[in-house]
């Protein structure tokens, strides 16, 4: 097998004749187009380029990308180039290659100066932030059409919502209700063990589940449950225009795939953190039982004494508004999202985290308010 | 000289139905072969079957005069390494930019340097006609451009037969005569042999050298032939009436 290389051949001394020779192939060391350009350099005469490949044994794309690039110099310098030495199928791929004009790339502002960056992200962050306060007015005007009972939604599709944010996530809210509540209690153990108080572990689970971490524990898990498939749900629709044939119908997109899913993790989220709450409790009871001896009976009445419904019902409330906020997070993620593969993903991305910040965001704003109101 | 590829006895099956049976056909070095055929009557699959993609229920797939289903996962790979796809929408990766994608066989399948693979993408995208295209991302160009790309990259690695899932679907009259053009020229320059799926009549007519038609109903092949003698010679009412669009 011979490698490739050219001869530079100068008879008539205005005529470059490259002579090409052995297999031109591109697993092959072709030899640099830099050779020819420096032999032109040398000899300004030179008017015509021409070329012999009767000594080509095999060629491929690697002797086409070494033409194209000679081609490049030779029209840079306005020489005359003639392809008659070349093999058919070549000259063919060469009028393809160049029958359409490069197209011109408009220049990026590849400014990356401190300033222009923050500006930039300043500008992103207030597009998103009016992104999501048009979303919410959207919401807010299908709700109220659809209270009017103008655009309903199909029920058995509530139906199944309700079931797979609901009923699909116990196994998961068990376990992690009960774990926290392990955590609460024993945490809980160890301070006021050292104070001789240890039966108010049963207060600190009790109150601490109700009032706060059964529903912040419970909206987290729907955020990556719910929140996450809602958003790669409505944004793979996005994608294969299922939305846009929805609007076309006349059917708004908002009433039919965002109102059912919202109103089911807002119905959903509170029955969900009240089973969690107890899931904590229990499992706070368990800890009482096993490290600090605290009888099942002592532990129950304990509990009973601190709880009031008042304390339920705040609780409520909150999971009532995370559940809102993870559904409202993962739509409207969805709805704006691209139309590609990567960009569901990225709206997958976006619902979860938007879920979770706005969630401890309502959780500090909730709780403020509730002890300036003293309950 | 063995042909390209030979089909023998092949039976396609999903479970217990059976789309098509007993096909036997082969396809010559260097030719465009089209398999035609109505809608839902297995053209798509037979595709498939042939690219490796799905393993025949019953019969022989030789590519090159080797038993495709019988060799080694590795004599496999080397099989598909000269076959390049033309899938239906271009099936690019949409979160790579067109380079990316003309790219990738590249990267995964040769030793080239960064900068060789650049150089050869941008000469497989002026090929197809979008030279300076290459940082564009698949969604921002149209349908028939992505079509074009996946050519590009279909031919990354100079295969030595390349498949096309209808070529001409979604493309207006004119970019499909285009396309069909461009399929002869590329034929005519690499010496490739083509396996063209479609049903589009002026395709047919304009490039098959020779073909296979598939009958949805009887679940088999009911003729191989060049589309046009088929037309002229063939006694069969159900390629007549395909091949003269119901006008006979």
């Amino acid at each position: 097998m011979k490698s490739a290389v050219i001869q530079l051949d100068l008879s008539p001394p205005d005529i470059l004749t490259i002579k090409l020779i052995g297999n031109w192939l591109l697993r092959e060391k072709l030899p640099p187009p830099r050779d020819v350009e420096n032999k032109i350099i040398e000899n300004p005469k030179i008017k015509r380029l021409a070329f012999n490949t009767e000594k080509v044994t095999d060629w491929d794309t690697g002797m086409m990308v070494y033409l194209k690039k000679i081609l490049e110099i030779a029209n840079r310098r306005k020489m005359i180039v003639d392809k008659e030495g070349l093999p058919k199928g070549v000259k063919k791929l060469l009028r393809l290659a160049t029958a359409v004009p490069v197209k011109e790339q408009p220049g990026d502002p590849l400014d990356s100066s401190l300033l222009y960056r923050i500006g930039d992200i300043s500008l992103r962050l207030t597009k998103s932030g009016a992104e999501m306060l048009a979303f919410l007015g959207e919401v807010c005007l299908s709700s109220l059409n659809w209270l009017r009972g103008k655009g309903g939604f199909r029920r058995s599709d509530f139906r199944l919502y309700l079931e797979e944010a609901g009923a699909q996530a116990l196994p998961i809210v068990t376990l992690v209700n009960f774990l926290v509540g392990i955590i609460l209690a024993f945490v809980g153990a160890i301070q006021l063990e050292s104070f001789g108080a240890s039966i108010f572990v049963a207060d600190l689970v009790a109150i601490a589940m109700v009032r706060e971490m059964g529903p912040m524990m419970t909206a987290i898990i729907l955020a990556g449950r719910s929140g996450a498939a809602y958003a790669a749900q409505i944004g793979t629709m996005m994608v294969n225009e299922e939305i846009d044939a929805l609007k076309t119908l006349g059917i708004s997109p908002i009433n039919y795939l965002v109102l059912p899913r919202l109103l089911a993790l807002t119905i959903m989220a509170p029955l969900l953190a009240l089973y969690g709450d107890f899931m904590g409790m229990i499992a706070g009871a368990l800890v009482g039982k096993g490290m600090l001896g605290i009888s099942f009976s002592l532990y129950l009445n304990q509990t009973i004494g601190v709880l009031s419904p008042l304390h339920f019902i705040l609780g409520l409330i909150k999971a009532c508004i995370y559940g809102g906020l993870v559904a409202f997070a993962g739509c409207q993620a969805g709805m704006q999202s691209g139309r590609s593969a990567s960009a569901v993903g990225a709206a997958t991305t976006r619902a979860v985290v938007n879920a979770i910040i706005l969630i401890i965001v309502a959780s500090a704003i909730t709780t403020i308010i509730y002890s300036v109101l003293g309950i | 000289m063995p042909a390209h590829i030979e089909v023998r006895n092949l039976t396609m099956a999903f479970g217990s139905f059976v789309i098509q049976r007993d096909l036997n056909f082969s396809i010559e070095r260097g030719e465009i072969f089209v398999i035609m055929g109505g809608s839902g009557c297995g053209k798509s699959t037979l595709l498939r079957h042939l690219i490796g993609l799905i393993e025949p229920a019953s019969g022989e797939i030789l590519i090159n005069d080797r038993n495709f289903w019988a060799s080694s996962p590795e004599e496999r790979e080397n099989l598909l390494r000269r076959v390049g796809v033309l899938y239906q929408s271009g099936a690019l990766w949409s979160s790579m930019t067109l380079a990316e994608n003309v790219a990738m066989p590249l990267d995964v399948a040769t030793e080239l340097s960064p900068s060789q693979i650049r150089e050869v993408v941008s000469y497989k995208l002026s090929l197809v006609g979008l030279a300076g295209f290459e940082d564009f991302y698949p969604s921002e160009i149209s349908g028939g451009m992505r079509k074009r790309v996946g050519l590009a990259r279909a031919m990354a690695l100079d295969p030595e037969i390349l498949f096309f899932d209808e070529p001409s679907a979604g493309l207006d009259p004119i970019n499909s005569r285009r396309l069909d053009d461009l399929i002869l020229e590329l034929r005519d320059s690499l010496s490739a042999t083509v396996v063209v799926v479609t049903h589009e009549l002026f395709s047919i007519f304009a490039i098959a050298d020779n073909s296979v038609f598939l009958d949805a109903e009887t679940r088999t092949m009911r003729a191989v032939g060049n589309p046009k003698k088929l037309r002229d010679e063939s006694n069969d009412k159900k390629i007549l009436e395909f091949l003269k669009r119901g006008e006979i």
